[in-house]
């Protein structure tokens, strides 16, 4: 690692730093906004509660300090990774999301993998047959997928292979109840996963193509493609090392732009799946108003965009040793 | 070079004044064409529904579960509780484009707003907007809508505005980019010299400059807000009194393996004035902007 690239990460580390600090202060002014606190909640829990007894409760609770005060503590909670207490479950925050947060990563990742590799081999094909009918028609069915909502799509995929075909569960991460072991078991994860992580791939497949096809196009008339052209290269040889991955860069700025997009389309996806993950916790603890539970959420989600997007720049910066200079 | 150079010594092209292009021939084109009387359509729908469905479209009306075409005074069918369809479809239309368009005019003026400030001003107003654009960046859009709603009551505007407020950093950077590049211009030197102040010269003189190429930008806005609203609506955290696209979509869920066509006609509506949309925004972006197709 040479010293300009180190002081750059060290830059990077920083700005996520700051974003993460942002990120704490807005939810703790949201926290604010809304109407009654804490103790409001759990006296609503209780169902009785004596004006006293909530003062006093108030008081302990450190609800009558100054803001300042508050915002402090609110965020060195954060950073030792205290989130707080979801008085809907009484447990803390933290341990409630990192229990679902792996099932909604399972999700993700998938998706995400489907949406790179169908996009950018769509956008391939675009590209390559640039204004001819495999382009056309292509073109036109990722426009329908870049207009669907994704849950609309999940929907109508349930209607299709769940309930008319009958070759897919409906929802839900596994067969309950079934007690299945190693081989049956994966295969059994994986029925599950088809439908709500192409649902949620559906969007982002449409952008993927849309972006690789415009690169490649703008790539392939670069003079350093026609002079391999010239040298006789195979054209699929042209097309994968000297065209594809340069066209890759702006796609996988783009993919890491839109990494919390996919997280948020995550969790209206699950719902529609009864997904066991963040989606429905985020809907559980809404029923239940339960806001710091919904804020450890977003503070989590956020900090995994921060994490993504510093992977993303690391990663732009190996196939495009120029932006390090 | 030198004067022998044959490049000057050949003729002048002949220079022709640019015939005024006509922005109705854009309607020759069927996509083009079919997009504006989709957009046309959907309009009418929302200004039609208090003429042609007076009563609440909440209100039962008819026998539950009718299937589009078993009663010619339903056309699209009944749901559960017996409610119309067609009803919900034209009222829900005016709650979709409603949200749509006005959760994208307040991230264009708070997106236009900071990213002008930041563009013009630099330094240490642009390091700190710039901060602040990035942390609303990094909030997974859809979970801060979540959040901005769950800590209010629901109503129409107030979905606009934290659709808004969760998706303006798009707008900001564009508009920052343009003012930066603008400020530098001869007649910005100009206006400078004349003496006038920041305020005029961000508002009078480089705003109508930028301003195209913003409200480009925001048809891509308009269709990301109707996306969002039908979500927020689908999973009921919409106002519980009026009908969204989305929210007939969520209502329709609980007999999806059934009466499907309750959840599939609302989504078709969407997919429509999203897809014309898109296909106006990305024709109105190739003639701004030629070098990109």
């Amino acid at each position: 690692m040479t010293r300009s690239s180190f002081a750059n990460l060290r830059r990077l580390l920083l700005q996520a730093a700051i974003t993460v600090v942002g990120v704490i202060v807005v939810s703790f002014f949201m926290l604010h906004l809304m109407p009654g606190d804490a103790v409001d909640a759990l006296a609503g829990l209780s169902g009785s509660a004596s004006a006293e007894s909530m003062a006093a409760l108030r008081q302990s609770y450190g609800l009558n300090d100054p803001l300042l005060l508050q915002l402090a503590r609110y965020a060195g909670g954060v950073l030792t990774l205290d989130f707080g207490w979801s008085v809907s479950t009484s447990a803390p925050v933290f341990q409630i999301i990192m229990e679902r947060l792996p099932s909604t990563l399972v999700l993700m990742l998938t998706a995400f993998v489907i949406a790179l590799v169908a996009g950018i081999g769509l956008g391939w094909v675009m590209a390559v047959y640039a204004d001819r009918w495999p382009d056309r028609l292509l073109s036109s069915i990722v426009l329908l997928l870049y207009s669907a909502p994704g849950f609309w799509v999940g929907l109508m995929a349930i209607v299709v292979f769940a309930a008319q075909w009958r070759i897919l569960p409906l929802g839900g991460a596994e067969t309950i109840g079934a007690g299945l072991q190693g081989f049956e078991w994966l295969i059994d994860r994986i029925r599950h996963l088809i439908l709500p992580a192409s649902a949620l791939a559906a969007f982002f497949v449409a952008i993927y193509a849309r972006l690789t096809r415009a690169s490649m196009l703008e790539v392939l008339h670069q003079d350093y493609i026609r002079t391999a052209r010239a040298k006789g290269i195979h054209p699929l040889r042209l097309q994968f090392v000297h065209g594809l991955r340069n066209a890759l860069i702006p796609v996988i700025t783009m993919a890491g732009m839109h990494f919390g997009n996919l997280l948020g389309g995550a969790v209206v996806v699950e719902t529609v799946f009864n997904w066991p993950g963040l989606g429905r916790l985020t809907m559980s603890a809404l029923g239940a108003r339960d806001i710091s539970v919904l804020l450890g959420i977003l503070l989590m989600t956020s900090v995994l965009v921060v994490v993504s997007n510093i992977i993303i720049d690391v990663l732009i910066r190996r196939l495009d040793p120029r932006i390090d200079a | 070079m030198t004067l022998a150079d044959p490049a000057l010594l050949a003729p002048a092209p002949t220079l022709r004044p640019r015939r005024r292009a006509n922005p109705l021939r854009h309607l020759r084109d069927p996509l083009i064409l079919v997009s504006v009387v989709i957009l046309l359509g959907v309009a009418a729908m929302s200004l039609a529904a208090g003429w042609l469905y007076p009563g609440d479209p909440l209100d039962m009306v008819a026998m539950p579960y009718l299937w589009p075409g078993d009663d010619m005074g339903f056309p699209l069918g009944t749901d559960s509780l017996g409610r119309d369809l067609t009803a919900g479809l034209l009222h829900g239309a005016r709650a979709t484009l409603l949200v749509g368009l006005s959760s994208a005019a307040l991230c264009l003026l708070l997106g236009t707003t900071v990213g002008a400030l930041a563009g013009w001003f630099g330094g240490w107003a642009d390091a700190i907007l710039g901060r602040i654009t990035e942390i609303f960046q990094t909030m997974p859009t859809m979970l801060l809508v979540i959040v901005l709603l769950a800590i209010s009551d629901p109503s129409l505007p107030l979905i606009a505005l934290a659709i808004a407020l969760a998706s303006w950093p798009m707008v900001a950077r564009l508009a920052r980019a343009e003012f930066m590049v603008q400020k530098h211009r001869d007649y910005v030197l100009a206006a400078r010299a004349l003496g006038y102040g920041p305020a005029r010269i961000i508002f009078v003189e480089i705003l109508p400059n930028v301003l195209p190429t913003l409200i480009v930008a925001t048809s891509v806005l308009v269709a990301n807000g109707i996306l969002i609203e039908s979500a927020v609506s689908f999973l009921n955290l919409g106002d519980p009194n009026t009908v969204s696209w989305g929210s007939l979509i969520g209502n329709g869920r609980t007999q999806i393996r059934t009466e499907w066509f309750l959840s599939a006609i609302p989504g078709v509506a969407i997919i429509l004035t999203v897809l014309a949309i898109n296909l106006i925004g990305d024709r109105l972006t190739r003639i701004l902007n030629p070098r990109l197709s």
